[in-house]
């Protein structure tokens, strides 16, 4: 029966191979070549894996110490998310300081396969989807077995989700560099792609309801409200935004059904809402879950987070034309965008004011815990994006910010304050976790993580603001003959510097993330660095007795 | 009308009416009475037995 099953294995791989060397034959273009090849050789090296009825993670897993044996939770998909999210995290760090650099000093700009045009997207879909999304993959995973109190429904398919996600990462990203995108932004994938990925995410959404389904309390934790609106979310998005027709099926062209100004609608109620439902909905799930945990207190009020949930729900998706102001898009369409964001301001500071609350009488721990500590400063990161993102949204404003890098610097301060902190902060919590280790290899060096991400930022987020800002208004300068003052280059040479400023923001986080691999690698191996605890309270005797009682004062005699 | 001004009308009356009140259903729904402890429980919930696995 066995070995009949793996015939059959190997039957299937190679007609995946067979299909994928005719598509390779076909192909229209070099990019959609190049593709069908990877595709044939990882179906190659399974036929030859099965053929061996050789378990081809086997190896893998051994060499990553994953522990063997059952538990009570399936947390094989969770380590391997938490292994991608650690990798695709570096990589896209480095693609993100790679391109920095580019715009710093334009002669790294190799042409034409690392030119900016086709790093930058590289570097935005590995930090979103492969970083972001890997940890979200892991962290629901882990969350919804263990607020169910059940094992995920339909193993299998579980882990075809997170290869399958992980086939789409290299797919995209490839993709780019070999100059195959639809110039979407954060949706640039070509069709093929695409329908690849809603496959995946199907398959993500059967899984994480299954689970939901099969649970053993009779409610559902308000954490997985959130991720099941960001899968559910995302599904839709990512589908309606990718509505295209290939101009061959054995080409990687395609062109979109909506043109014009409705496309760039549904592009931007796309891309808002892969924020907020992507980048918002889903790391506020983890922040519901990991907070309460790593503090040891229950949520700070379970009431305000069910109104956070669907004030976020309801508004968020009516955001998106706030992308466009002062476009094409119907002025009505515009107001709306911006009114919504403005709205959206309090069910954010209703969220973070909820985690932060959270920590009530256990703030020493910001102190003595660095997880913790994390989790503070990404929910104040929280909170500052989602004040200035309103902000940037009101037209007014909108006129001297956009197309200018203070949107980078808004964006950044999100991304690597809000969503990289808090994954961080569960990366760590996890991680000793599920290798059955007592503590992360060195605590300090978390707390050196967190000194030099949060000082990156620091020098990221001050310097766009001022680079945006200075750009703004050398761009809308008059002169008293009524033309503009300054040309594109000059605006472009008055910001340099902090070109260069950003470039060491980004130098300073990926060093912050090349600690932390290096100490998950080492809580992987089993060690355990002998190093002194966070805080010293020394012991002094003399302080250490009890209050002297108060002296009776002295009355002079009568 | 043209399909643009009779979606236009819809959204602005009955689906705005609609998408308001099922809003405030939604968030009201936490602080009907006997909530309260469904509340508490559940943010309780996620602290009960050994859930880091074995």
């Amino acid at each position: 029966m066995q070995a009949e099953a793996a015939l059959g294995r190997v039957g299937l791989w190679f007609l995946i191979a067979l299909l994928s060397v005719g598509a390779y034959l076909g192909a229209k273009d070099a990019g959609f070549a190049v593709h069908a090849a990877l595709i044939g050789v990882i179906a190659l090296g399974f036929m030859v894996a099965s053929a061996r009825r050789f378990d081809p993670l086997g190896r893998a897993r051994g060499f990553f110490r994953m522990p063997e044996g059952d538990s009570r939770y399936d947390d094989d998909p969770v380590r391997w998310a938490t292994l991608a999210t650690m990798i695709w995290g570096i990589t896209g760090f480095l693609a993100g300081l790679f391109i920095a650099a580019q715009l710093a000093w334009p002669m790294l700009n190799v042409e034409p396969y690392l030119n900016f045009g086709r790093v930058r997207p590289l570097h935005t879909s590995a930090v979103i989807f492969a970083f972001g999304g890997n940890a979200l993959i892991a962290t629901s995973f882990y969350v919804v077995q263990r607020t169910c109190r059940t094992r995920l429904a339909f193993p299998a398919l579980a882990r075809f989700v997170f290869w399958g996600y992980q086939l789409f990462i290299v797919l995209a990203a490839s993709g780019y560099l070999l100059g195959i995108t639809e110039s979407k932004e954060y949706a640039e994938p070509e069709w093929y792609v695409d329908w690849w990925l809603t496959l995946v995410w199907v398959s993500y959404l059967a899984v994480f309801v299954g689970t939901i389904l099969r649970r053993h309390e009779p409610h559902i934790y308000v954490a997985n409200w959130f991720y099941l609106a960001f899968i559910v979310t995302v599904a839709m998005l990512h589908v309606v935004n990718n509505l295209d027709v290939p101009v061959s099926f054995l080409g990687s062209k395609s062109y979109p059904l909506f043109g014009g100004v409705q496309g760039a609608l549904v592009q931007w109620w796309y891309g808002h809402n892969a924020v907020g439902f992507f980048l918002t909905a889903g790391f506020l799930a983890m922040m519901y879950y990991f907070v309460p945990k790593q503090a040891e207190r229950p949520v700070y009020s379970y009431r305000l987070s069910i109104i956070h949930f669907w004030s976020l729900i309801f508004l968020y998706i009516w955001a998106g034309p706030h992308h466009l102001l002062y476009t094409a898009l119907p002025d009505w369409a515009q107001t709306l965008g911006m009114v919504f964001s403005i709205m959206l301001w309090m069910p954010s500071w209703g969220g973070m004011i909820n985690g932060l609350m959270t920590l009530n009488g256990a703030w020493d721990k910001v102190r003595t815990d660095p997880i913790i500590r994390m989790m503070v400063m990404a929910l104040a990161f929280y909170g500052m994006s989602t004040f200035e993102g309103p902000m940037l949204s009101i037209k007014f404003f909108n006129s001297l910010s956009h197309y200018t890098d203070w949107t980078i610097g808004h964006v950044h301060s999100g991304a690597l304050g809000w969503n990289g902190m808090i994954t961080f902060a569960c990366v760590y919590y996890l991680t000793p976790r599920l290798w059955k280790q007592s503590r992360m290899y060195s605590l300090r060096m978390i707390n050196w993580h967190f000194w030099l991400a949060t000082l990156g930022i620091v020098f990221y987020a001050s310097s766009m603001w001022v680079a945006g800002i200075t750009q703004g208004l050398m761009w809308r300068e008059y002169g008293a003959d009524g033309y503009l003052v300054n040309s594109f280059a000059d605006t472009v040479a008055a910001i340099k510097p902090m070109y260069i400023m950003r470039s060491f923001g980004g130098l300073l986080y990926l060093a912050g993330a090349g600690i932390m691999a290096y100490n998950f690698a080492m809580t992987l191996a089993g060690k355990l660095r002998d190093e002194a605890p966070m805080t010293e309270t020394p012991h002094d005797p003399a302080a250490d007795r009890p209050l002297p009682a108060a002296a009776p004062v002295a009355v002079p005699a009568e | 009308m043209s399909d643009y001004e009779s979606l236009r009308h819809f959204a602005d009356s009955i689906g705005l009416a609609v998408m308001v009140v099922l809003f405030l259903g939604l968030c009201l729904w936490p602080f009907l009475p006997g909530k309260k402890a469904t509340n508490q429980r559940m943010a309780q919930s996620i602290f009960e037995g050994d859930d880091d696995g074995e």
